[in-house]
């Protein structure tokens, strides 16, 4: 089986850099930095997830492009979820 | 069912016994197992999907007492829980790792290191529980109350409603969060007890990759779990 075996160097890297996010997201959130503050708490949870998919799920080395279709497209459903609900919830003027 | 004899194809052996007879090559039957546990947890991004869609919705009409609310919360442990998940997922990647290169014992070294992390986890969110049980947090209860007021507007007391939105939210995903946690746990305990009797390494270890792809998008749940949940408003 031509199957990819990561280095155990790559995982500890990542662990790091999860650990790192993870402080990071602490530091940040109790800096004011108005709206700007669930953008970074979002943006640093998505790469950590990011770095998860790709390397300890192994999506990065999938042969298989049925698989990684599979999770952009329930990724962009999950979105349109959120982004209709909120089209709702965001301009009801007359409540 | 992965007892079965090595199936024969026009005289053709194979090598692997783990190759089921309906597959043509190792790699597609790999394939098969991984995309449906894929397609099984986009199910999951949609479970968990709709509670984070009814969180957004109550957090955008009750931001205020949504952020009064998270700073409730214990931040240390919860910090010190994302922290254990992250561990318990370089854990299960090692695991598999063992299996790729054929180290039998550290498999069931790195499962069981994975379950002890697991089960800290769970024992750390209990501990949360029992503190918001203790300080009338539970939403629904007859003693439910949230002292302070909103954030940054000492005139504006906190909306006791609208905190028990908030902790019903934190209680329904952070629950359904630590049942996802119990399943994997003790699907983890099966995992172990099979890497103990040797049967994953090298030539076949799918059960051991489809259940690292549950526990790690359990861990990924928690990812956004935490700042969502804790991290709100934490800033003076």
């Amino acid at each position: 089986m031509s199957e990819h075996i990561s280095s155990v160097k790559l995982y500890v890297g990542i662990w790091l850099a999860l650990m790192a996010g993870t402080i990071l997201t602490v530091v940040v959130a109790g800096i004011d930095l108005g709206p700007l503050n669930p953008v970074m708490a979002l943006a640093i949870a998505t790469t950590k997830a990011v770095l998860v998919v790709l390397f300890f799920m192994h999506v990065k080395y999938a042969h298989e492009k049925l698989t990684k279709l599979v999770i952009v497209t329930a990724i962009f459903f999950f979105l349109i979820l959120l982004a209709l609900t909120m089209a709702d919830y965001t301009t009801r003027l007359w409540t | 069912m992965h007892t079965s004899p090595p199936a024969t194809v026009e005289g053709e052996a194979h090598e692997n016994p783990a190759l089921l007879h309906h597959f043509a090559t190792e790699e597609q039957q790999k394939n098969a197992a991984s995309l449906g546990m894929w397609l099984f947890l986009i199910t999951e991004i949609m479970f968990f999907g709709g509670m984070f869609c009814a969180y957004l919705v109550y957090r955008y009409a009750y931001f205020g007492d949504f952020a009064a609310a998270s700073s409730s919360l214990d931040l240390k442990l919860g910090t010190i829980n994302t922290i254990v998940l992250i561990g318990s997922s370089l854990t299960v990647a090692m695991a598999i790792r063992c299996a790729q290169v054929g180290k039998q014992k550290a498999i069931v070294g790195y499962l069981v290191l994975t379950i002890i992390l697991g089960v800290a986890f769970l024992g750390i969110k209990a501990i949360e529980y029992k503190q918001k049980f203790d300080e009338h947090h539970v939403p629904g209860l007859a003693n439910f109350h949230l002292e302070g007021h909103v954030p940054r507007h000492a005139d504006v007391p906190v909306n006791q409603n609208h905190a028990q939105i908030y902790f019903s939210l934190y209680f329904a995903m952070t629950g359904m969060h630590a049942l996802h946690m119990i399943i994997g746990v003790g699907l983890f305990a099966y995992l172990t007890y099979k890497a103990y009797k040797g049967r994953y390494g090298p030539g076949y270890y799918t059960p051991l990759e489809n259940g690292g792809l549950y526990w790690h998008f359990v861990d990924i749940v928690w990812i956004y779990l935490f700042p969502l949940l804790y991290l709100i408003d934490r800033h003076p």
